[in-house]
């Protein structure tokens, strides 16, 4: 489990980077290591060289401002999950946050790194998903805006080009009223959810005005459960309606079986997910 | 007289250091230019290589060797059958160091690169292309064993490597006498000891001394030597084997010889460089030994009052492509089937099937989760169809205290002896985990939990447990004259165990000394060569007595030399602090002293020599300075040679809730008896419980080496094989009960497997609880993912 040889350059701009990364087409950032180390090691990946962003000041840094939590890409896990104003805003963060790997893998794991990886389990792109965020991207011609519904393709593959880097995650703040949860189901505490559902309810009077629901784990990206959200919005969030909605939600169910979980236990798992936080997300509405 | 250490919770002695990070695991050796070792791995199940070209990796600059079978000489070899049996078809096939012109396994060793480090040597690997023709498997084990499956070896037919059976009493007349009868099919998967130390080996030759060292973390440094002089035809003298910290082995490093542990000694002495190889994750999942498939049919005949008058058991065990450990894993199961129960007729059948996977030999536990699993299992089925409680089955067919020692004529067990139960109290730990659980007071809460539609539920699991197997062990006891230090020694290595600590208990027990004083030594072949290895829970009761009966001699000797230094007589003596005192006296004089002035002297290096001469003389003889027929010095050494296994026992239970909407639980409570007689250290019994239980927790719901259809590995990192972490197992409350073992002069048993048997069961029982207002059909597997949970709801679900 050694990687193959590799060159490994650590720039100080972003620019420097991005032409680091322009300049060999087998060339990948390094944000924290947790996930592209390992495929290293394991030699599923072999890049023949590193782009080290740790050294770019300008890629850190938490700052809440206009409704919106703007995360530098190089922002540790762990910085974001201990963050008060950020988790003030929106506290879905922490929760989800809470779910990502271990507290050792967090304190190196970056926000970035977990959203550009766009592992199809992971629980970062579900919460930027459900919440509606966007991402800035840099490359050598400049830099773009990317929505979260448009950056995901599928398992660990995003509409970035090889030659730019993800520079901030933006998430906005939970709108008022809004209820929100995420709960997964791992098979041990830190691991790649089975599934993860992410749901937002915000409320008028007892009625559910907006519902914004997510998954992770369950296809090959982390997918809007549209279907489930109709079940809910404009109505009371009752049982009724949240065995609706996690009935609705088995739709979009399309991971094959794997040596952990088959078809039909995830789809009954989702569904359970989804009447799981939307219940909670009610209960915190309410408050 | 001084406070006794035996009993006593002492911290453990090496923890310290480790903690520190002092150990010197075989990565931490550092051995000047030493070369690294990496190998190349079949990609399939079961083929034929038409051809292995090496030359592009020969060419690479930083490469120095490549192997394969055809330049490794007369290593080139089917390596022993460790353990032969006369059921065992054609002898039995056992593994080679480098595959010649066939594979067995995916992960099989081909060649074996070494080079200047290891990423030059894995760089090479990929350059070497090996031309297979694939051919089918079956993985299957029942279907393997059908008329036409695909063979693994082409002359071993239906591919059954074994087949045996053992009876007790008359199994055919106690099924006829029966008035209910209960039959259970329980499987179990193939897992894994995944210890945090992979294989890891270093050898360095000397070509001056002809001396060969080698260190190799593995739990037998004696019998490695000796499989190695007998490989290269060296004399034993002139080879060392050292296991220095070993991360852990559970059995997996028992196995002799898997391929690095005598070619990295090979190429040392070919190269004439120190070479290393530290095996990594992945080569440690398809490489290294496996165990635990297993499927049962075990039936019960009962009287309608639940005592169980007959037993068969009819079991397929997966050896893997090869059976070097010979039927040990089997035949334990097959002995461990009647658990603590009376059980009078019993009927075992074992079939040994051979499977396109690496070699099965024991992992902690060694068939007995299985055999506990399926004698458990059907207990509960046959207490269910009876209408009686769970545990009270158990209470009425627990063989008695008065009834031992409790024989099983006809049921040989891993010793090759009749199982032969010494004592055991099993009632009376029923009745301690019942009264702490509070069985009754739960049955209140679990059904008020049921009105709320919450399920709660309760799973019991006993087991008994063969311990300290023979043939013997020695211990070894030396005073330091110098330092006055109690320098004991034995033919074990340790994996973690806590050996220093208890071994240095016993020891300081007789000769009066701070167990800090004791200096322990095992793992080197230099400092102790006479004994066996660390496995089957045997080290403290065998070792331990081997070293008690050392240090009995060697108080004596103390004792004798004390009193004619201070002039009196030995019922005169006492010992204690690391002196000899004249009981109700002051004076008393140190082991120091008392070792220095056993030695005649020519020189006093120190003070304790000095006033050594202060004291009559140690030894009061005529004639030259040592006596005929007297050694200098305070040694000992003893041996210890069990008259058979002695059988530990236990019981565990649980309380758990489970959420069916999820097919997932909660451990609520466990709580676990492991009686092993006398306990040398309480603290360490729970630690070694403690982590068996991890394990077992492993094995209920996690471990499984899964493969696909045609044979590939598919769990081989730890994202695919799933371990607990410490947040899935549970705070276990570990009761203690001490019913001494009749057959050994410290009346111990062994801890070291215990923890991992029941656990499955545990968990089984408790999850049918539970969901027994879901109608869930019976548990059978494990271990038992949500998936297989989903299943049994969804069944359930459909029949109503
Ligand atoms: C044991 C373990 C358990 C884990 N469990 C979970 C889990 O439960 N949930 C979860 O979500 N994750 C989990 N992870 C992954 C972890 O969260 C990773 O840290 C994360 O996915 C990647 O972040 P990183 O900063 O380490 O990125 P890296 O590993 O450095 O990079 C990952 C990929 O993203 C690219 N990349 C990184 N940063 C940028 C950027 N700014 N712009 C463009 N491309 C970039 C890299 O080139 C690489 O391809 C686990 C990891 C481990 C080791």
């Amino acid at each position: 489990m050694k990687p193959a040889l590799f060159d490994y350059v650590a720039p100080e701009t972003v620019e420097a980077a991005v032409a680091a990364l322009a300049g060999d087409e087998t060339a990948r950032p390094l944000a924290g290591g947790q996930s592209l180390i390992p495929t290293m090691n394991f030699r599923l990946s072999t890049p023949g060289r590193l782009v080290d962003l740790g050294k770019i000041e300008s890629l850190r840094g938490i700052a809440v401002e206009n409704g919106s939590i703007r995360v530098g890409a190089m922002t540790r896990h762990r910085e974001l999950e201990a963050h008060g104003a950020a988790n003030a805003a929106n506290p879905l963060i922490g929760e989800v946050l809470d779910n990502v790997a271990h507290i050792a893998i967090r304190n190196r794991g970056t926000v970035g790194g977990s959203i550009a990886h766009a592992d199809s389990a992971a629980e970062l792109p579900c919460l930027l998903v459900a919440s509606g965020g966007t991402v800035s991207v840099q490359g050598p011609d400049g830099s773009r805006e990317i929505a979260a519904d448009d950056l995901f393709r599928f398992h660990m593959t995003t509409t970035l080009d090889q030659t730019e880097i993800l520079t901030e995650v933006r998430i906005p703040a939970l709108p008022p009223a809004t209820g929100y949860a995420f709960e997964e189901f791992a098979r041990r505490r830190g691991d790649f959810a089975l599934a993860g559902v992410c749901t937002l309810l915000t409320l008028e009077g007892s009625v559910c005005r907006e519902a914004r629901i997510a998954a992770c784990g369950i296809g090959a990206r982390p997918i809007r459960l549209a279907a489930a959200e109709d079940a809910l919005r404009g109505r009371v969030v009752d049982e009724d309606a949240r065995s609706e909605a996690g009935e609705a939600a088995k739709e979009y169910m399309t991971a094959p079986a794997d040596t952990q979980a088959s078809v039909a236990y995830r789809r009954d798992l989702l569904a359970a997910l989804v009447r799981r936080t939307s219940e909670t997300a009610l209960k915190r509405a309410g408050r | 007289m001084s406070t006794r250490q035996f009993g006593e919770p002492v911290q453990r002695n090496a923890d310290p250091g480790l903690l520190k990070g002092e150990g010197a695991f075989i990565d931490d050796i550092s051995l000047p230019g030493a070369l690294h070792a990496a190998f190349v791995r079949s990609q399939h199940a079961r083929a034929k290589i038409r051809s292995i070209d090496i030359s592009a990796a020969e060419a690479m600059p930083d490469v120095v060797a490549v192997y394969t079978a055809d330049n490794i000489g007369a290593l080139d070899v089917e390596l022993p059958m460790l353990i032969p049996h006369p059921c065992i078809t054609s002898g039995g096939k056992t593994q080679r160091p480098l595959a010649r012109d066939d594979v067995f396994y995916a992960g099989q060793c081909i060649a074996m690169i070494v080079a200047v480090d290891r990423y030059a040597a894995e760089d090479a690997c990929s350059l070497i292309e090996v031309d297979y023709e694939p051919l089918p498997v079956e993985l299957d084990l029942e279907k393997a064993i059908a008329d036409g499956a695909p063979p693994v070896h082409d002359d071993i037919p239906n591919n059954i490597a074994a087949h045996f059976v053992q009876e007790s009493g008359d199994a055919d007349a106690a099924f006829a006498a029966a008035e209910h009868t209960t039959t259970v099919r329980v499987r179990l998967e193939r897992s894994t000891a995944a210890p945090m130390e992979c294989r890891a080996v270093a050898a360095r030759w000397d070509g001056v001394s002809g001396e060969l060292t080698v260190w190799d973390s593995t739990q037998a440094t004696i019998s490695v030597r000796g499989g190695l002089a007998s490989l290269f035809d060296i004399d034993e003298d002139r080879i060392r084997v050292i296991a220095p910290n070993v991360g852990g082995g559970f059995g997996q490093k028992i196995m002799m010889f898997h391929p690095d542990e005598i070619l990295v000694p090979f190429a040392a002495m070919q190269l004439d460089r120190p070479v290393k190889y530290i095996e990594d994750r992945v080569e440690n999942f398809i490489g290294a030994s496996q165990e635990r498939a297993q499927i049962h049919e075990i039936a019960l005949a009962a009287k309608k009052d639940g005592t169980v008058l007959g037993l068969r058991d009819s079991f397929i065990h997966d050896t893997g492509a090869f059976i070097p450990y010979g039927i040990a894993i089997a035949q334990v199961a097959s002995t461990s089937i009647a658990g603590p129960y009376r059980i009078p007729d019993i009927w075992v059948e074992m079939t040994l099937v051979y499977t396109p996977c690496v070699q099965v030999t024991p992992y902690r536990g060694c068939g007995r989760p299985q055999a506990c699993f399926a004698i458990e299992r059907a207990l509960d089925r046959l207490a269910d169809e009876l209408g009686i409680d769970r545990t009270e089955i158990r209470r009425r067919n627990f063989i008695g205290p008065g009834e031992f020692p409790y024989k099983r004529d006809g049921l040989l067990f891993a010793d090759g002896l009749a199982v032969n139960y010494d004592s055991g109290e099993y009632e009376k730990a029923l009745d301690l985990i019942t009264g702490t659980v509070d069985l009754a007071g739960f049955r209140k809460e679990q059904e008020a939990a049921r009105v709320e539609g919450r399920y709660l539920g309760f799973g019991i699991g006993f087991y008994v447990e063969g311990t300290g197997l023979g043939p013997y062990e020695g211990g070894h006891v030396k005073v330091h004259p110098i330092t006055g230090k109690v320098y004991v020694t034995t033919g074990l290595t340790s994996q973690g165990q806590g050996h220093e600590t208890v071994f240095a208990q016993i020891a300081a027990d007789q000769v009066g000394c701070d167990v800090k004083d004791v200096i322990f030594v095992e793992g080197d072949t230099q400092a102790h060569e006479w004994g066996v290895a660390t496995f089957a829970s045997r080290a403290a009761v065998v070792s331990g007595n081997a070293i008690h009966k050392a240090a009995v001699k060697a108080r004596a000797r103390i004792i004798a030399a004390a009193a004619n230094m201070l002039e009196t007589d030995e019922d005169s003596i006492e010992l204690r602090d690391g002196r000899a005192w004249i009981v109700d006296g002051n004076r008393s004089v140190s082991l120091a002293e008392i070792a220095t002035a056993s030695n005649p002297l020519r020189y006093a290096f120190n003070e304790a020599s000095q006033t050594a001469t202060q004291f009559a003389p140690a030894s009061t003889h005529d004639g030259p300075p040592l006596a005929e027929g007297q050694a200098p010095g305070i040694e000992e050494t003893d041996y210890f040679s069990p008259s058979h296994a002695t059988w530990a026992y236990g019981v565990h239970a649980a309380i758990v809730e489970f959420f069916p909407d999820i097919c997932s639980m909660e451990i609520r409570r466990y709580l676990c008896i492991h009686d092993c007689g006398n306990m040398i250290n309480p603290m360490i019994v729970e630690g070694q419980v403690m982590g068996g239980i991890g394990q077992g927790i492993g094995g209920a719901f996690y471990e499984r080496c899964a493969f696909d259809d045609k044979g590939t590995p598919l769990a081989a990192n730890f994202m695919d094989f799933l371990m607990p972490y410490a947040t899935e197992v549970p705070d276990a409350e570990i009761l203690h009960m001490e019913t001494p073992s009749p057959l050994n002069p410290l009346g111990i048993k062994g801890v070291g497997e215990a923890g991992t048997i029941p656990v499955s069961q545990v968990i089984a029982s408790a999850m049918e609880d539970a969901l027994a207002p879901l109608g869930i059909g019976p548990v059978r597997e494990s271990p038992m993912s949500p998936d297989m949970i989903h299943g049994l709801l969804s069944e359930a679900r459909s029949r109503r």
